[in-house]
């Protein structure tokens, strides 16, 4: 225990780090995630499909494998970005595809009588969509996409491995100097990650118990 | 939701038309950019005084004409990263079903310490798992990679289960109660069958991330795919080959993934065909394996509020 409470500051400028990993690279994801999601529901047929495609191939590419380009293959293919903007990079590349499919499946999870029935009592297009599909949509929305940034909350200790200082980065050294207490070390380490995904993690049950419609 | 013709009107002849151009310039525009990617990947660098050869040049690939260098990507590469994830897979199994019983137990003493102890491992970094396995319990890489992808797993496919087995309705218990089954007959016999059969698409699809995460030990130095590839034979063969190393992986990779996702795909399908009788006709939506386990969540939720504690 107590070298967690002597090595307290390392720790929170890991934690620091990985929270400004979290938050840069998740609003990154979102945007680019959104985009792709456009592009999937969208009336041009190319657009599906090359949304498609991108979806299913970083979908199925490992988070170490798209790391490893962008801190090693990309500067030998000479970038110069800062280790930290790689990693940010190619972490929001990673999770862009789970975004875009939690916004696809909220929009697809609202009935199809819905849209009908505004079309029917003859709201249109855009009426339709902002009135009646996009609030349902969203409430069905917010807990997959917490969920995936849950996911990035704990995706964001694999930039460990790459030259980033995070949390991962600092317990694997404090482990290495303190061989005695290896244990407390990597407890103190979970700790901090528990301390965003629990939350959020509540948050998401909290909000789905308040917001899935019943049908 | 699924078809978005409802949105809007059909489109007449001068939509149809805009939307075809719109649809033959973002090709043009998508094949542009692939070809700009590829001129300048395959264009020579001067780098020092040197002039490299482009990336797409023969040179940069010429190692993989090589049987030798194949059988040792697959025979050490493919082989130590299908060994890990197959096991770590049948482990991850095993221990969910065991958490999703103990999750769903009717004494509490049992149920909220599992409800805790899941919630502490979805909760962490497989990474960290990794490390805190290879350092406190000193196992080797292998077993660091393979314990904690297992734990790590078992802790979600308990939760999926467990969401399975609350979703039942609740006629399936009461039947087999009084039949006069015992509380653990009724659970084993007549509800785990029917929640695992439900929940199997999702399984299978966390068997997909599974395979991915194995990857993680490059990091923690077990010598599966990617470190094989990126680690020793980069290192062996020298910088040049890194970037056909890099998509020779890649490739590999997407292979492998892309199969167990097209028979997670499958699986859901078949099971949707089996169980949803009618339903939606005509272009059903593919299914989504995460919407799934919501939907399971939702309404186990739903029949808790609606009735008290069984």
């Amino acid at each position: 225990m107590d070298v967690v409470i002597d090595n307290l500051p390392r720790y929170l400028e890991g934690f620091g780090m990985t929270i400004l990993l979290l938050i840069v690279s998740g609003l990154a994801a979102l945007v680019i995630g959104t985009v792709v999601a456009a592009m999937r529901i969208s009336p041009v047929a190319t657009l599906r499909t090359v949304a498609a495609f991108y979806t299913e191939i970083v979908r199925n590419t490992p988070l170490t494998l798209v790391l490893i380009f962008t801190a090693l293959v990309l500067p030998y293919l000479g970038s110069r970005l800062p280790y930290v903007i790689a990693a940010m990079i190619g972490l929001a590349v990673y999770t862009s595809p789970f975004v875009a499919e939690a916004l696809r499946s909220g929009i697809n999870g609202v009935p199809v009588g819905q849209a009908e029935a505004a079309r029917s009592v003859g709201l249109g297009f855009r009426q339709t969509v902002s009135l009646i599909i996009f609030p349902q949509a969203f409430r069905m929305t917010i807990p997959p996409l917490i969920n995936v940034f849950i996911a990035l909350t704990k995706n964001t200790s694999v930039a460990g491995g790459f030259f980033v200082v995070e949390l991962f980065t600092v317990g694997k050294e404090l482990a290495n100097a303190n061989g005695q207490a290896v244990i407390a070390v990597l407890l103190g380490v979970a700790t901090f990650y528990l301390l965003i995904t629990v939350p959020l993690g509540l948050l998401a049950v909290q909000l789905e118990r308040k917001w899935v419609v019943q049908r | 939701m699924s078809n978005a013709s409802v949105l809007f009107d059909a489109p007449g002849p001068r939509a149809r038309t805009l939307s075809r151009v719109l649809s033959i310039v973002t090709a043009l525009l998508v094949a542009g950019g692939l070809l700009w990617m590829f001129l300048v990947l395959n264009a020579p660098k001067e780098s020092g005084g040197i002039t490299l050869p482009g990336m797409f040049d023969e040179s940069r690939w010429d190692i993989f004409t090589d049987p030798e260098l194949w059988s040792f990507i697959i025979g050490q590469g493919v082989a130590n990263t299908l060994r890990a994830a197959a096991v770590a897979a049948v482990l991850a199994i095993i221990l969910g079903i065991i958490l999703s019983l103990m999750r769903s137990a009717r004494s509490p003493w049992i149920r909220i310490p599992t409800a805790v102890l899941i919630e502490f491992f979805r909760g962490m970094p497989v990474l960290l798992m990794m490390l805190f396995i290879l350092l406190v319990f000193s196992t080797g890489d292998y077993w660091a990679v393979v314990g904690a992808l297992a734990i790590y797993n078992g802790a979600l496919i308990g939760e999926a289960l467990r969401a399975g087995l609350a979703a039942l309705p609740r006629g399936q218990r009461e039947a087999a109660l009084s039949l006069g089954m015992r509380h653990l007959q009724s659970k084993m016999l007549v509800e785990f069958p029917q929640a695992f059969r439900q929940m199997l698409p999702i399984i299978v699809a966390q068997l997909v991330v599974l395979l991915k995460d194995t990857s993680l030990g490059f990091i923690v130095g077990y010598p599966e795919l990617l470190r094989t590839t990126m680690n020793n034979l980069s290192s062996f063969y020298g910088n040049r080959y890194l970037f056909p190393l890099w998509v020779v992986t890649f490739l590999i990779y997407l292979a492998m993934n892309l199969s167990l996702s097209w028979f997670a795909r499958w699986l859901a399908r078949r099971g949707d065909r089996r169980y949803r009788t009618g339903g939606k006709a005509g272009g059903a939506p593919e299914p989504d394996p995460n919407q799934g386990l919501l939907m399971a969540e939702a309404s186990a939720e739903a029949r808790q509020a609606e009735a008290p504690p069984r």
